[in-house]
C-alpha cells in the first residue's frame, strides 16, 4: 500500500518511538501537519516561535536522552530555527529538525518563502538532507535519527519540499542504516585504556575533568564508580553538571571563568588531568599556556577532532565515555590499585574551606546569589530539573545550585544563548512530567522568548521562572564596569518594564513580585506549589558582580574578586603539599 | 607545508560545498581542488592541495572525517605519489615566432591543440615543477590566457597491499 511522503515522515517518527514533536506550521509544511493531526501517539506541541520549538526539543533531548524533534515551515520558519540548531550543535544535543521547503520545480528561483536552509545550516548541523524523492524518506529518516543520536550527538536537518511530502511511496522502515563514512569509535583502544589506568594508579594529585560527553553516554554510574574506587576528585564543566553528584565529598566544582577558586587551583596543581567528554573550551582553560601545566593530560572523547584541538595531550583515547570509564575501572581492579589521594584531597579541602563562593549579604537588599540558594534549599528533596538563561543568572545558578542527578540540568553552554531557558523548561517539563522544573532567569534573557509562557500555560506545563531582575544586562554591565570604566552602553533595562507579574497573568500564569528579602521564601514556595506555570519577579541588588572571575585571556588561577588569594603557587599549604610530594 | 589530500567522498549533490565550507570556515586557502567520479560511480575523488602546518592539517583532516559523506582521506606523501596537472596556455605567437613556441612545447612533450592568427594554444600535462618551468619560458612570449585543472594524484602502486 502506498502512503504520502508526509505520512512516511510520521510513520518514521513512530518507528523511532517519538512521542513529542515541537513545531510551528506554515504553507509548505501543511501536508506534514495534516499527517501529524492523524497520529494519535505523537504529541505535537505548538510553540509560539520556531526558536522556542528548537530550544524546547533541545532540552527535551537533554533530560530524556532521546532525540528531540522539530517540524517547521520553509523560509522564515526554517530561519527561525537557526539559533536553536546552532545551540544544539555547540552543546552536542541530538535533534532532528524537519523543515518544509518549496516544491522541487521552483527550488532556486527565490520562490515565496524559499530559503536555502540546507546551505545555511551546513556549519551548524552534524549532517543535513534535501529530500528530492519521496521514496528516500524512510532511509533518510533512519539515517537522521542514527546520526543525531550516536557518536558525538548533534542536530540533523531534513529539508522536505512540499511536492515530495505529497508524493507517494511504499513505506518500509529500514532495520539498520549503512553509512560507509560514519562509523564512530565507541570502544577505546585497550592499550591506551590500560595506560590511563596505570597513570591513575601512579598519580599523587589526579583530577577527573568531566564534561557533557559523560552525560551523553549515560556514564554517570561508571564515573562515580571510578572516582570512588580511586578516591579521585572530580570537576564538571557547565555541560557536565549532573554527571557527578554535587554534594559528593569528591566533587570539586566547576572550572573556568566563573568557576571555584578551589577548582581552578586544583586544575593548576594536578599532576594528572583526565579529561572525559570535554573539549578544553576557552571558558574553561583561560590562557592555554598556563593551563594545567604540571599535569600529564589524558583525554578521552568520542570525537577524535577534539583531542589535541586546543591542548596537546599525553595520552589520547578515542572512545565513548561509558566504555572508556568501564575499561579503566576494569584495569584498575585487575592491578588491584589502591587509592592514594588522601593528602591531595586534604589540600583541595583546605582550598575549598579557604576559598568558597562568597558574597556580601545585606539586611535589606536581595542578593541574587541568595535567591539561587533559596531555590536550592526549597527544592531539596524534590526531583527538580534546573534550567537557566544566560548571563549572571546562569553563572550564579552554576555556583549555588547543587545538581545531583544526570540530565536534570539544561543550560546553554557553547553558544550562550539568551532566551534558551524558558523554552528549555517547557521541553524539560514534557520530558520529565513528574519533576519540578525551575528556570533561573535574567530580566534580559527572559524577554527573548517570553512568548513561550503561552505554550506553558496552554499545555498546562507548570514550569517556574525565577527572574533575577537586576534591571541590567547584568553580565554585560559587569564587563563594562570592569573593562570599560563603568560606561554602561546599551545595558540598562528598566526593572519595571515589562511588569513581569502582569505579563505572567496575561498568559494565564501565576505571577508574583518580590521586593523585600522577607517575602522571598513565601513567594518561591507559592510559585513552586502552584499547579501551573509561575513567574517570580525578584528585584535583586542591581550592581552585584559574579565572582570570582578569570579575566578574559588570563590564567585560571589568577582570579579577580572572591576571597583574596593569589596564584596557586602562593596558595599552597606547604605542610600539606609536602605530604603530597613526599 | 604543502599537502596533497586525496579524499574519497560519496558522489552526491552538496558534498563539494560541505568540504569547501569546512576549509573556508577555518581560514584555509585551498591552492587547488580537482573532483571527479572514480572507478565506482557512487564515489568521487577530490584532490585538495592546501598549505598548512602539521597541527592545522591534522585538525582539518579530522574535521573532514566528521563529514558523513567523506569516506576516506589520504594525506599523500610527496615522495610516494603520482601527481599530474593539465594546463592550457594560449600564448602570443606571431607567425615569425611560432616555431620557437612549438619548440618549447616539444621539449616539454606538450601538444599544440589550436592555432590562431597570432596565438597558439598548448596543452601540457605534468607535475607542478615541470609545468612551472614551461610556463616560465612561455611567459617571454606573453601568455594571453591560461586554464589549469588543479592537481590530481594517487599513491604509488608499491603502496598497495
Ligand atoms: C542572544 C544573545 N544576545 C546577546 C548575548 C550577550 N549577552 C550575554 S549575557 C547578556 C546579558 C543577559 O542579561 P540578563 O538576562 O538580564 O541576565 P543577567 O546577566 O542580568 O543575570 C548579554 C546581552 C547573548 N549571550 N545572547
Ligand atoms: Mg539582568
Amino acid at each position: 500500500m502506498k502512503v504520502t511522503g508526509a505520512q512516511a515522515i510520521v510513520k518514521s517518527l513512530e518507528a523511532e518511538g517519538v512521542e513529542v514533536v515541537f513545531g510551528y506550521p506554515g504553507g509548505v509544511v501543511l501536508p506534514l501537519f495534516d499527517a501529524l493531526y492523524q497520529a494519535p501517539s505523537i504529541n505535537t506541541v505548538l510553540t509560539r516561535h520556531e526558536q522556542g520549538a528548537t530550544h524546547a526539543a533541545d532540552a527535551y533531548a537533554r533530560v530524556t536522552g532521546k532525540v528531540g524533534v522539530v517540524i517547521v515551515t520553509s523560509g522564515p520558519g526554517a530561519a527561525n530555527t537557526v539559533t536553536g540548531i546552532a545551540n544544539a550543535y555547540m552543546d552536542s544535543v541530538p535533534l532532528v529538525v524537519i523543515t518544509g521547503q518549496v516544491a522541487t520545480h521552483v527550488l532556486g528561483t527565490d520562490a515565496f518563502q524559499e530559503t536555502d536552509i540546507t546551505g545555511i545550516t551546513i556549519p551548524i548541523t552534524k549532517h543535513n538532507y534535501l529530500v528530492d524523492n519521496a521514496e528516500d524518506i524512510p532511509g533518510i529518516m533512519a539515517e537522521a535519527f542514527h546520526i543525531a543520536g550516536t557518536g558525538r550527538p548533534g542536530p540533523v536537518l531534513i529539508d522536505l519540499p512540499v511536492d515530495i511530502s505529497r508524493g507517494e511511496l511504499v513505506f518500509k522502515y529500514p532495520e539498520r542504516v549503512n553509512l560507509p563514512g560514519y562509523k564512530p569509535t565507541v570502544k577505546g583502544h585497550a592499550k591506551q585504556i590500560k595506560e590511563a589506568a596505570t597513570l591513575i594508579s601512579h598519580a599523587r594529585k589526579p583530577l577527573l575533568y568531566v564534561g557533557g560527553g559523560v552525560l551523553s553516554s549515560n556514564a554517570a554510574k561508571e564515573l562515580k564508580e571510578l572516582a570512588e574506587l580511586m578516591q579521585l576528585p572530580v570537576v564538571t564543566t557547565l555541560m557536565g553538571k549532573g554527571a557527578f553528584p554535587e554534594d559528593h565529598h569528591l566533587f570539586v566544582g566547576m572550572p573556568g571563568m566563573h568557576g571555584g577558586k578551589f577548582t581552578n587551583y586544583a586544575i593548576t596543581e594536578t599532576d594528572l588531568l583526565f579529561g572525559i567528554g570535554v573539549r578544553f573550551d576557552d571558558r574553561v582553560t583561560g590562557k592555554l599556556a598556563t593551563f594545567a601545566t604540571k599535569a600529564k593530560i589524558v583525554h578521552a572523547d568520542i570525537d577524535p577532532a577534539e583531542i589535541g584541538k586546543n591542548r596537546s595531550v599525553d595520552l589520547p583515547i578515542v572512545g565513548d565515555a561509558k566504555a572508556v570509564l568501564a575499561g579503566v575501572i576494569e584495569e584498575l581492579r585487575k592491578m588491584n590499585a589502591q587509592p592514594r589521594t588522601d593528602s591531595w584531597m586534604r589540600v583541595i579541602d583546605d582550598w575549598r574551606t579557604r576559598f568558597p563562593f562568597h558574597y556580601h549579604t545585606s539586611e535589606t537588599a536581595i542578593m541574587p546569589q541568595h535567591v539561587v540558594e533559596r531555590v536550592r534549599e526549597l527544592t531539596k528533596g524534590r526531583p527538580t530539573v534546573y534550567c537557566t538563561e544566560v548571563g549572571q543568572n546562569q553563572m550564579w545558578a552554576c555556583q549555588y545550585l547543587k545538581i545531583r542527578e544526570p540530565r536534570t540540568w539544561a543550560s546553554s553552554g557553547g553558544l550562550g544563548t539568551m532566551g534558551f531557558g524558558l523554552p528549555a523548561a517547557i521541553g524539560a517539563q514534557l520530558g520529565r512530567p513528574d519533576h519540578l522544573v525551575v528556570n533561573i532567569a535574567g530580566d534580559g534573557s527572559i524577554q527573548m522568548n517570553s512568548q513561550e509562557l503561552a505554550t506553558a500555560s496552554i499545555n498546562k506545563l507548570p514550569v517556574k521562572v525565577v527572574i533575577l531582575n537586576n534591571g541590567y544586562l547584568g553580565m554585560v554591565r559587569q564587563w563594562q564596569e570592569l573593562f570599560y570604566e563603568h560606561r554602561y552602553s546599551s545595558s540598562t533595562l528598566p526593572q519595571d518594564c515589562p511588569d513581569f507579574v502582569k505579563l505572567a497573568e496575561a498568559y494565564g500564569a501565576f505571577g508574583i513580585r518580590v521586593t523585600k528579602l522577607d517575602e522571598l521564601d513565601d513567594a518561591l514556595v507559592a510559585a513552586f506549589a502552584h499547579d501551573g506555570p509561575a513567574v517570580v519577579d525578584v528585584r535583586v541588588e542591581r550592581e552585584e558582580n559574579v565572582y570570582p572571575m578569570v579575566a578574559p585571556g588570563g590564567s585560571i588561577d589568577e582570579m579577580l574578586g572572591g576571597i583574596p588569594g593569589g596564584p596557586v603557587s602562593e596558595m599552597l599549604d606547604e605542610e600539606l603539599l609536602e605530604e603530597v610530594w613526599e | 607545508m604543502q599537502h596533497t589530500l586525496s579524499v574519497l567522498v560519496e558522489n552526491k549533490p552538496g558534498v563539494l560545498t560541505r568540504v569547501a565550507s569546512l576549509f573556508a570556515r577555518r581560514g584555509f586557502n585551498i591552492d587547488s581542488l580537482a573532483v571527479g567520479e572514480t572507478e565506482d560511480p557512487t564515489l568521487s575523488r577530490m584532490t585538495i592541495v592546501v598549505a598548512a602546518d602539521e597541527n592545522a592539517i591534522e585538525q582539518i583532516t579530522k574535521q573532514l572525517h566528521k563529514l558523513i559523506n567523506v569516506i576516506k582521506i589520504q594525506d599523500l606523501d610527496p615522495k610516494d605519489m603520482i601527481d599530474r596537472e593539465l594546463v592550457l596556455y594560449k600564448v602570443n605567437a606571431a607567425p615569425d615566432r611560432r616555431h620557437e613556441v612549438i619548440e618549447i612545447a616539444n621539449v616539454f612533450r606538450a601538444k599544440i591543440v589550436d592555432v590562431g592568427k597570432n596565438s597558439l594554444t598548448i596543452e601540457a600535462t605534468g607535475t607542478g615543477d615541470k609545468l612551472a618551468a614551461m610556463e616560465d619560458l612561455l611567459r617571454a612570449y606573453g601568455i594571453k590566457e591560461l586554464a589549469r585543472t588543479g592537481r590530481i594524484a594517487l599513491a604509488r602502486g608499491s603502496r598497495d597491499a
